[in-house]
């Protein structure tokens, strides 16, 4: 289990976290949502030590954070942000590849090649794994960074706004992939996502922020509904339940 | 063409011209003073070929940017202001200044406390992620004070004192000192085999620095242990050869381009050879084609800013 405990964070003058609490628990998933400059973002690199807390305790597995060590972290927790740059021309199979580097340090064993082959095949990048990635489309890209988090075979995995630039059918495979690695291979899936249907139809639980504090935490029946999502984005939300999920209407008119 | 082709093929070029360089005129009689004169010379030019090369190459990755290279941090200055300022405190025929050896190990003390007074303070202050684009502007800014302090005294000193100072201001290739040279390899040789050793590292480093930790590697310590070796290197290649500006950027830039793989294992044994054949057959054709009639680090001077500016406007900044 990873604790967050009154996760705070400051750049300058601007308080962008302010006494976040909150705990990622095996096997579930964990959707953070919010409006933009929330501290969504914020707090998930946070609790994985890529950025500095100004106060606040973050436990990984029982040990401080700042306890871990950092080669020995990478095999428990694997975090992938919003963009990803690329220095050099990287194949599909090859950037895969980096996530075992916790493992073999870019020697690669038989394992690590079943373990890549398995993590390609997952985000079915089969076909284009030997493509290099500036030959491929930006949401192709993105499923290829995902798999190398899928590669790096960790405990947790923390991903912030995975959707990014994915079309429905690529969408809805992450969402299925990311319950698959928490229901199934019972791994702590937390992801931060702005699509509120998806986080109602594929999360266990739901943690808002808002200007840095964090306004609601609990299962999807208790946070999806009209007041508190309303309250949370300032937006007048119509909540329709269908196929036993809880759409959410915002559309206006 | 394949990237084991091309090191074969840059290792021949380097082999031929280290041959013509040593070889030719050679024979019985004259062989003692010939070989004294030119395996040092030789030996120099492939010293200070490695160490440019690798320092170059292994800086850029961790700088994530293809146009910085170590002289912007102002180690080339800071060589010349050494010179200057052990010309101004002590004159012209002191010691430090003379005796080759002691001036080396005074060059690369300095450069190396520089360096590490630089790191020290960036990463002092910046406790955690730090920008590495903050360091390289310190670095800029100090190169450009070094500068501008050795202009002020060269104006200043004696103009007996001027000339001495001005032999070190261009990699003089034909003006080694012997006992430098050998002194050279050893360390050379320890450091190069660091970077090896750091190579799989410094391949994570072509990923984001997020990405790089998540995979678990201590991004601001590794950094930090490139930019001591990459001070060392460069003590050792401009207290040799002198201040060689551009070659770097050329080497790492044209490695790149023309050898395909990502590992740093290969790209630093590629880039020692690219500047090894680069050099050696640079020099040899200016000596023995041209006579001399120019020197070599102004041709390459001049054909790596022509280079550096062609990557500024192709815009190949990231």
């Amino acid at each position: 289990m990873i604790s967050l405990t009154n996760l705070s964070k400051s750049f300058g003058q601007h308080k962008v976290v302010d006494q976040a609490s909150a705990s990622f628990i095996k096997g579930e998933v964990t959707s953070i949502i919010g409006p933009n400059g929330a501290g969504k973002s914020t707090v998930l690199s946070m609790a994985s030590r890529l950025l500095n807390k100004d106060s606040g305790s973050v436990i990984i597995d029982n040990q401080d954070v700042l306890d871990w060590d950092t080669k020995a972290l990478a095999k428990k927790l694997a975090v992938l942000r919003q963009s990803n740059n690329l220095n050099m021309r990287f194949t599909v199979r090859e950037l895969v590849a980096f996530g075992r580097y916790p493992y073999s340090q870019g020697k690669l064993t038989s394992n690590d090649n079943d373990v890549i082959n398995k993590a390609i095949g997952y985000l079915d990048l089969t076909p284009i794994e030997n493509n290099y990635l500036d030959q491929l489309s930006g949401g192709q890209r993105q499923l290829a960074f995902i798999a190398m988090v899928v590669a790096q075979d960790t405990e947790y995995v923390f991903l912030d706004e995975p959707l990014n630039n994915l079309d429905i059918k690529h969408s809805l495979q992450i969402m299925k992939n990311i319950k698959t690695l928490a229901h199934e291979l019972g791994k702590a899936v937390v992801i931060v996502i702005h699509d509120i249907n998806f986080a109602s139809c594929y999360s266990d639980n739901i943690i808002a922020l808002k200007k840095g504090k964090v306004v609601a935490n609990g299962t999807v029946a208790e946070i999806i509904n009209q007041a508190t999502l309303s309250a949370i984005y300032d937006t007048d939300f119509d909540i329709h339940e269908i196929n036993g999920k809880r759409i959410c209407m915002y559309y206006g008119q | 063409m394949s990237d084991s082709i091309k090191l074969t093929a840059l290792a021949a070029i380097t082999i031929v011209f280290t041959f013509l360089f040593i070889g030719i005129g050679l024979d019985a009689s004259n062989y003692e003073y010939f070989l004294s004169r030119r395996v040092p010379k030789v030996l120099a030019m492939i010293i200070a070929s490695i160490a440019i090369a690798q320092s170059s190459l292994v800086f850029q990755t961790i700088t994530h940017n293809r146009i910085l290279t170590p002289s912007i941090m102002g180690f080339d200055a800071l060589y010349l202001l050494t010179q200057v300022l052990v010309v101004v405190i002590f004159g012209g025929f002191s010691v430090l200044l003379l005796n080759p050896f002691i001036n080396f190990a005074l060059s690369v003390a300095i450069m190396i406390g520089f360096s590490l007074l630089l790191f020290g303070f960036y990463f002092a202050r910046n406790n955690g992620k730090g920008n590495v684009i903050t360091l390289l502007l310190l670095g800029v800014i100090f190169g450009q004070l070094f500068d501008n302090v050795s202009s002020f005294f060269m104006m200043l000193v004696d103009p007996n004192d001027f000339l001495t100072i001005q032999s070190s201001m261009f990699a003089s290739f034909n003006n080694v000192n012997q006992e430098l040279v050998y002194f050279c390899i050893i360390p050379l040789f320890v450091v190069s085999a660091l970077l090896f050793k750091l190579a799989p590292v410094l391949d994570v480093f072509w990923l984001d620095n997020d990405n790089a930790i998540s995979l678990g590697v201590d991004t601001q310590r590794v950094t930090k242990q490139v930019l001591i070796l990459v001070a060392v290197m460069i003590s050792l290649s401009t207290a040799l050869v002198g201040p060689v500006m551009f070659f770097g950027l050329l080497v790492a830039n044209l490695t790149k381009e023309f050898f395909h793989t990502y590992r740093h294992h290969t790209l630093l044994i590629a880039s020692s050879l690219m500047a090894m054949s680069m050099l050696l057959s640079g020099q040899w054709i200016i000596e023995n084609i041209f006579s001399f009639s120019t020197t070599l680090s102004v041709v390459i001077n001049f054909v790596g800013g022509l280079y550096f500016l062609s990557l500024l406007v192709r815009q190949k900044i990231q």
